[in-house]
């Protein structure tokens, strides 16, 4: 016992594990844990951030799903409709398109592997002066020139502030911008499928690339499809702050009000943080429920 | 018709079959790559480019001028844009340092040490990967503010250094290297910081360049801190500066276009030369990203 015990220490019960890990874990509990176990607390008091937080039950809860008019008409549904195209469109658009680059030879592979992943480098301000400008409002705007060169109007469209149309602008840029950390995850996990399994495959009946990818590519390749689903709806999410630097918080008329910008808008405009602070723990609870389902589709059970 | 006998992915040469291939990807390959190399072109486009009717897509006359007003418009403020620049380097550095030496300490003791917690600690970190940033910057402030960290470096620094996704994708690539290894060393009278050092840290610098994309982008970007957790214009971040400028008024004037072009290729070609300088790096890393 006594002899092999340095080996077997190190094994077991090693306190030197606990200082390796002492400088992350106390950033990580600081700034990332405490902060969400506050806002599920906040979420139960009245706050306004400047007197003490007093505690309301359920009351935010119940106010968001009674009388939270705004909520229930604009941003519930915009949410809805973003996180469907954005986050699901969005990721079945990734792998359609990782699937694509990992069919091509490798030097044209990398360079549109490349020019797709590059909008997600284009966060916050680069986003918000490019699409500004893009969407300009009279005729020196890019897309109303363009658009009235080849007939299709006749008049410049005041975009960011058409209420039919800042929400379809909010989740173009969604989805511009979805090939990000997940996508490459998936491209790396498509050329990293054992080739014997195709032939394999191939003797077992499969007849055509369609039912190779579903039978063979994502059932091998499920951890990775499991990491960019994860990455892909938090992004997607992240991303809708975009509609308040293009469009003003409120957006004009709550066309484009997604949640995100809904907990802006109580949070640091109205300061009643404890009301967004529900609304927080409700877009966390949104995202888990993803994630959950993600799950249930690539999880590998035992 | 031969029968169907699988076909292989990462082919070594072109064929007839990948054309389909291209049409399917060039559309959104243009879509994706086109904005990009607008926001180029508009940034070095001169005043009469700037004020064309039609608006051109195509710089015919590239200028610096857009870069030069930027500069100006800066010492008009009180506050000259090298002070920004100086901040966001040095923000950025000290994070990106001290986010690689924590989360590889961090990865390798979740993955090759046994102790008490270690699963649990794992587990709550692959949570925390679904984290929206957005959902807690109330409480975050408050955090910050209760710290006393209000109106100081510090406050642009600490919040941003733990990033669960990059200890993620680190701990992944730790995983790979074989246990054997480290008990040879063990053996030998290796001690715990040299094999870190030593054996771990030479063997995951594709995860390390990976995660230092990651954490420079968070960093360069962020807008959150300089935001609301300081009020002192002297030390605020470059990305926040040029926010400022690309604000509703500047972009809404034609020649204030420009200048925002110019701010915005700035912030966005940094994250550009890195991805490209360290792209084999992260694909051998996302080899191991998968979510068991």
């Amino acid at each position: 016992m006594q002899t092999k015990s340095k080996v077997g220490n190190r094994m077991h019960s090693n306190k030197n594990g606990y200082l390796f890990v002492l400088p992350y874990a106390l950033l990580f509990i600081i700034f990332i844990l405490a902060p969400v176990v506050m806002a599920v607390i906040l979420s139960f008091t009245n706050f306004n951030a400047i007197q003490f937080p007093r505690f309301v039950g359920f009351l935010n809860y119940i106010n968001l799903l009674t009388s939270d008019e705004v909520f229930m008409k604009y941003v519930l549904p915009n949410t809805v409709k973003y996180a469907l195209i954005v986050g699901v469109g969005g990721y079945i658009l990734s792998f359609l398109l990782a699937w694509g680059l990992s069919n091509l030879t490798k030097a044209p592979r990398t360079v549109f592997a490349l020019i797709l992943y590059s909008p997600s480098m284009t966060t916050g301000v680069a986003m918000s002066v490019l699409w500004k400008i893009m969407f300009t409002g009279d005729q020196t705007g890019y897309l109303n020139s363009w658009l009235m060169d080849i007939g299709v109007i006749n008049e410049p469209v005041i975009w960011l502030t058409n209420v039919d149309f800042l929400l379809p602008i909010v989740i173009l840029i969604g989805l511009w911008s979805s090939m990000g950390v997940g996508f490459l995850s998936i491209l790396a996990g498509l050329l990293n499928v054992d080739e014997s399994l195709y032939e394999a495959a191939a003797i077992d009946g499969v007849k055509n690339r369609f039912q190779e990818m579903i039978y063979v590519t994502i059932p091998s390749m499920k951890p990775q499809m499991l990491f960019a689903a994860v990455m892909q709806i938090v992004g997607a999410f992240q991303n809708g702050t975009i509609a308040s630097l293009l469009a003003g918080n409120p957006t004009p008329g709550y066309a484009a009000q997604l949640i995100v910008n809904h907990i802006e808008d109580y949070g640091f405009i109205r300061y009643e943080m404890g009301y967004a602070a529900a609304v927080s723990v409700v877009l966390l609870l949104i995202v888990q429920a993803f994630s959950v389902l993600s799950n249930r589709l690539f999880g590998e059970r035992d | 018709m031969a029968a169907y006998r699988g076909h292989r992915m990462n082919p070594d040469k072109f064929d007839k079959g990948q054309i389909k291939i291209y049409l399917l990807v060039l559309p959104m390959v243009l879509l994706c790559g086109l904005p990009i190399i607008f926001i180029i072109f508009h940034a070095f486009k001169p005043m009469e480019e700037l004020f064309a009717f039609p608006p051109k897509f195509i710089t015919t006359h590239p200028t610096l001028d857009n870069f030069r007003k930027l500069m100006k418009a800066s010492r008009a403020a009180g506050i000259p844009m090298s002070k920004y620049v100086f901040n966001s380097i040095f923000i950025t550095v000290v994070v990106v340092a001290g986010s690689l030496l924590f989360s590889t300490m961090a990865a390798y003791s979740l993955s090759k040490l046994k102790f008490k917690g270690r699963e649990l600690m794992m587990q709550i970190n692959q949570i925390a990967l679904m984290f929206v940033a957005v959902a807690v910057m109330i409480p975050r402030y408050l955090v910050v503010n209760k710290l006393g960290m209000i109106d100081t470096y510090w406050a642009e620094i600490l919040p941003l250094i733990a990033l669960p996704v990059s200890l993620f994708l680190i701990k992944q690539f730790v995983d790979q290297v074989p246990d054997s290894l480290i008990e040879a060393a063990y053996m030998d009278g290796a001690k715990e910081w040299q094999i870190y050092w030593k054996i771990i840290v030479p063997m995951i610098k594709p995860a390390i360049a990976t995660a230092a994309i990651l954490v420079f982008q968070q960093v360069w970007t962020n807008l959150e801190t300089s935001n609301y957790y300081i009020n002192d214009d002297s030390l605020k971040s470059l990305a926040f500066y040029m926010n400022t400028l690309t604000s509703t008024t500047t972009t809404n004037t034609v020649a204030g276009q420009g200048v925002a072009a110019a701010a915005s290729l700035i912030m966005f070609l940094p994250n550009l030369i890195l991805f490209c300088i360290l792209q084999k790096n992260v694909m051998n890393t996302m080899a191991h990203s998968g979510i068991k």
